[in-house]
């Protein structure tokens, strides 16, 4: 991002950041930069509070009123923590969705299934409410999504059908709109769960979860180097797999 | 929650040598405005974000691209196609302007304390490494913005 800054900058337009990472602002040193003490992924602070991202905003946009830089400004508050749901132990969600061991790749695709159907309702409030949904990558509905991850888990997967997307690029928009569909379903639910809760929930305590650990075992011994560095690399968090 | 501090080891060591393999830029460019209450504003976003008939962002060389997000893009259709999992996506799920703050700048624009908002934004994917990749497309982008009379671009990191 600060690069990005710099070179617009030389093209003659003024730019202000924000930085999530002061180090990296430091060393780079953009025209202007606000750091802002909020987690990776929430640069404007707190969802659902306009006040405070107007507030993040105005300060951002008072770097613009600031006569010479370099300039990095710190921002003096902390995002807004909202209450979430006490989550009881062994317990991940309000809808809490038991996981047996797999007995079989049919199993697994079946109980998939049956999991996103039972999550359709919550999700369907949680578009409703935020106006529409943000899955869209790989144009399918969750339930086709999850059932090519299955497939893939399962060595069903008909990897020709694909073209002319890539089979990596397949498996990382299925999941990507697969863990977006549980994460919106999750918004809608009673008490809200906290970014850590609902990340916990989705890869350790759903079927989904389990599913994409069965993508990333198969596809990290596939031919295809793509494939093997999508799953070792971009299917599961780095906080979630050190566990 | 992102000061290094409070974030775990592997998290915080994997920062700190980005920082270290970060190039340094040479030159400080300073470009000069209008006063702020009449400037013209677009966000720039390091996201990954796109509309959803967009292609998603990849790897490669078209990992340096960049997708343009019409000022009347409802920020509810907007989708984030980045590549890593390593950062909260939970609250852009929940609210796109955490992200994309579109509708909390036409606010500032109708409250005057902004000009105007720009008619174009746009997103970039900001995982390629290192950043001095986006070059071309940033210096392209510059063009652009221009065209579109911005004398303020906002840049949003995720």
């Amino acid at each position: 991002m600060s690069a990005v800054g710099h070179y617009l900058e030389e093209g003659g337009i003024p730019t202000a950041g924000i930085s999530l990472v002061r180090e990296h602002s430091e060393v780079m040193q953009p025209p202007r930069a606000l750091w802002v003490p909020f987690m990776l992924g929430r640069p404007l602070g707190a969802p659902d509070d306009a006040s405070f991202q107007r507030t993040v905003l105005r300060a951002l946009l008072s770097l613009f009123e600031l006569p010479q830089g370099p300039v990095l400004q710190d921002f003096p508050y902390d995002a807004p923590e909202p209450r979430y749901a006490e989550i009881p132990e062994g317990e991940a969600c309000p809808v809490n969705i038991a996981r047996p061991p797999p007995a079989s790749d049919d199993a697994l695709a079946d109980r998939l299934r049956d999991e996103i159907d039972e999550l359709r309702s919550w999700h369907d409030l949680a578009t409703s409410r935020r106006g529409g949904s943000a899955m869209g990558q790989s144009g399918l509905t969750a339930a086709q999504a999850g059932a090519r991850l299955a497939a893939f888990a399962g060595d069903r997967l008909l990897v020709d059908a694909l073209a002319p997307v890539t089979l990596a690029a397949a498996l990382k928009h299925a999941s990507d709109d697969l863990r977006c569909y549980y994460e919106e379903a999750a918004a809608a639910q009673p008490g809200g769960l906290s970014p850590t809760q609902v990340r916990d929930w989705f890869y350790l305590h759903t079927t989904a979860g389990q599913v994409l650990e069965a993508v990333r075992q198969r596809g990290m011994a596939h031919a295809d180097l793509a494939v093997r560095m999508l799953c070792e690399r971009m299917l599961i968090p780095r906080a979630v797999l050190q566990r | 929650m992102a000061r290094l501090k409070d974030l775990p080891a592997w998290e915080r060591e994997h920062l700190l040598r980005l920082r270290d393999q970060a190039p340094r830029l040479n030159g400080r460019p300073w470009a000069k405005g209008p006063p702020l209450r009449r400037r013209r504003v677009a966000l720039i976003s390091t996201a990954g974000l796109h509309r959803r008939e967009d292609r998603p962002f990849g790897g490669g060389a078209s990992a340096t691209e960049y997708r343009v997000i019409p000022a009347d893009t409802p920020t509810a259709s907007l989708v984030m196609s980045h590549v890593s999992v390593n950062f909260d996506r939970s609250g852009f799920r929940q609210d796109p302007n955490l992200v994309f703050p579109l509708d909390r700048l036409r606010e500032l624009a109708a409250e005057g304390v902004i000009g105007s908002v720009a008619d174009y934004h746009y997103a970039f994917m900001g995982a390629p490494f290192p950043p001095t990749q986006f070059e071309p497309r940033a210096r392209e982008l510059a063009h652009l913005l221009a065209r579109d009379r911005v004398d303020a671009a906002l840049l949003l990191p995720v």
